[in-house]
């Protein structure tokens, strides 16, 4: 069965590929004509349609009915030089409308970026962008689940004094005592981990509801916060700020001059300072590309194989069918398996960031 | 390439809205969870010290309890003894007080007996003595009415007598 299973799907991969390619082809042919745009909207390219849902976006877009785009607007904030501070609604500059000589730009250096261009269409500059992105928002939103939740589980736990745990409180309990024990405790010495503890607790249940919000298609889920690097580098920078405070006069010591390291690897070369110093910043960066990658990997084989209906539906109606139950189950697989690693990368990240607390607050003798 | 290129307007909000989120639900969520958590740790752990510490005073009490059981079983028991020894010997004491009662009762009886006894004979004695005086005048004044009587009587009684 399994045997039967993993043939097709080796089938479809090598389908998928040879598509890929004969697709990329066909591209580059229409674009020569002149019927481009008419073409286009027939043709599916994958990439594309993948980097359109794990990218960030001016809007938020729902659905495409009926080759109408019904998404919800987002304020635009801008500062350009010419105008100064600006702001509008994304429908505004929705398909690559202009409006007010700023437009989203279509390739390039600044692909899917707002730019600013001149009457003639000529590229002016690239405005300071603080627009309410679809990430922004999403961000926004799940911080305000996190702040209702957790303020009135927090006000449960006024009320409730010496009692045990009820409703939304028992279900959150077990998780946050596993953070404050399992992971503050078990990598921070006694004396410090409960200084720590409240952030690596937000953390913690900020990247776990990013993470499954993520998973959820539709609004106010889909948009791929956790996936972003830019999300991601904020996270690891904090987890860096805070372990480069708290680190005390051992934790300096070892990079500077580790002890037990013969003197001739520090000086007159400062090889193991030089290597330690790199390893500081590799921490936080390595944090950085672990959840990012890990949650946009994810997202890309969902969409990878929910794009192998729509490739051999490019090819044939009937193959488009027959591809779909396929599709669908490695889909429901790689759902579970997303909704797994968002459990794991949460925990990774915040037990990461603890194990560096304690290595910035452990008491060397 | 925009995949892996931060962007200033995210990070700018992500900055903001991160760290307000981090600051509110540490404020207002985390440390008094945290808090009521340890709390309520303390409070368990005092109250299973105290529950533990109850039942080893219960087992304490219970212990004194046995004891004060066993002593007065002990009691108890000694005072049945005594008791059984107390009548025992009041018994005893009655039987043998009954018995010397008796035993004078009897011998007041023997000798109020004996009494009668002697009373008796002595009259019988006295009866007797009467009686033969009564019977040895009869029988002198039989004897001695008739001269020979005296007579032979008299010369008897010389035969009798040894001049020797």
């Amino acid at each position: 069965m399994i045997k039967a299973w993993l043939k097709i799907f080796s089938v479809l991969l090598l389908l998928l590929f040879f598509s890929n390619i004969s697709l990329g082809e066909e591209k580059q042919i229409i674009a020569d004509t002149s019927e481009h745009k008419l073409e286009e909207k027939k043709k599916f390219d994958v990439g594309e349609f993948i980097f359109d849902h794990i990218l960030d976006h001016y809007g938020w877009h729902i659905i495409t009915y009926n080759h109408k785009h019904i998404s919800i607007p987002l304020p635009v904030i801008l500062y350009s030089n010419n105008q100064g501070w600006i702001s509008f609604w994304s429908s505004k500059i929705d398909h690559g409308h202009v409006y007010k000589g700023f437009k989203i730009d279509l390739e390039g250096k600044n692909k899917g970026k707002i730019i600013e261009i001149n009457q003639d269409g000529v590229f002016l500059e690239k405005p300071f962008d603080i627009s309410i992105t679809k990430n922004v928002l999403a961000i926004l939103i799940s911080s305000t689940i996190l702040l209702f939740v957790f303020v009135s589980v927090a006000k449960t736990y006024k009320q409730r004094v010496d009692m045990p745990p009820k409703g939304l409180q028992s279900f959150l309990e077990p998780v946050i005592l596993f953070v404050r024990d399992d992971i503050a405790k078990s990598s921070i010495n006694e004396k410090n981990y409960e200084k720590f503890t409240p952030f690596l607790l937000t953390i913690f249940f900020f990247i776990l509801l990013n993470n499954l919000m993520g998973l959820v298609p539709f609004f106010p889920g889909g948009a791929n916060v956790t996936g972003n690097i830019t999300v991601t580098l904020v996270l690891a920078l904090f987890t860096f700020v805070i372990t480069t405070i708290n680190g005390n006069k051992g934790y300096w010591k070892h990079i500077f001059n580790a002890p037990g390291v013969p003197w001739w690897l520090k000086v007159p070369l400062p090889l193991i300072p030089f290597i330690e110093l790199a390893g500081l910043l590799t921490k936080p960066f390595v944090l950085m590309i672990r959840l990012f990658a890990n949650i946009s990997a994810g997202h890309i084989i969902v969409l990878g194989f929910f794009s192998l209906i729509f490739i051999f539906g490019n090819i044939n109606a009937y193959a488009g069918f027959g591809a779909s139950p396929v599709s669908i189950l490695f889909t429901i697989f790689m759902s579970i398996l997303e909704l797994l690693v968002s459990f794991i990368q949460a925990y990774v990240f915040t037990f990461l960031s603890a194990l560096y607390f304690g290595m910035a607050v452990e008491e060397h003798h | 390439m925009e995949l892996i290129k931060p962007d200033i307007g995210l990070l700018i909000w992500m900055m903001v809205s991160f760290g307000m989120v981090t600051f509110l639900l540490v404020k207002y969520a985390w440390k008094p969870i945290l808090k009521a958590l340890k709390e309520r740790e303390n409070t368990i752990e005092k109250r299973l010290l105290a529950a533990k510490k109850a039942k080893d005073e219960l087992a304490k009490i219970e212990f004194g309890n046995e004891k004060i059981t066993a002593l007065a079983k002990i009691e108890r028991e000694n005072m049945l003894k005594e008791a059984k020894e107390i009548k025992n010997s009041i018994i005893e004491e009655a039987r043998t007080e009954a018995k010397i009662e008796a035993r004078k009762i009897i011998e007041e009886a023997k000798k109020g007996v004996e009494k009668e006894k002697a009373d008796a004979i002595n009259e019988i004695k006295n009866q007797i003595s009467e009686l033969s005086i009564i019977i040895a005048q009869k029988i002198l004044k039989h004897e001695l009415e008739h001269k020979e009587n005296q007579k032979h009587l008299i010369n008897k009684l010389i035969d009798d007598i040894d001049l020797n």
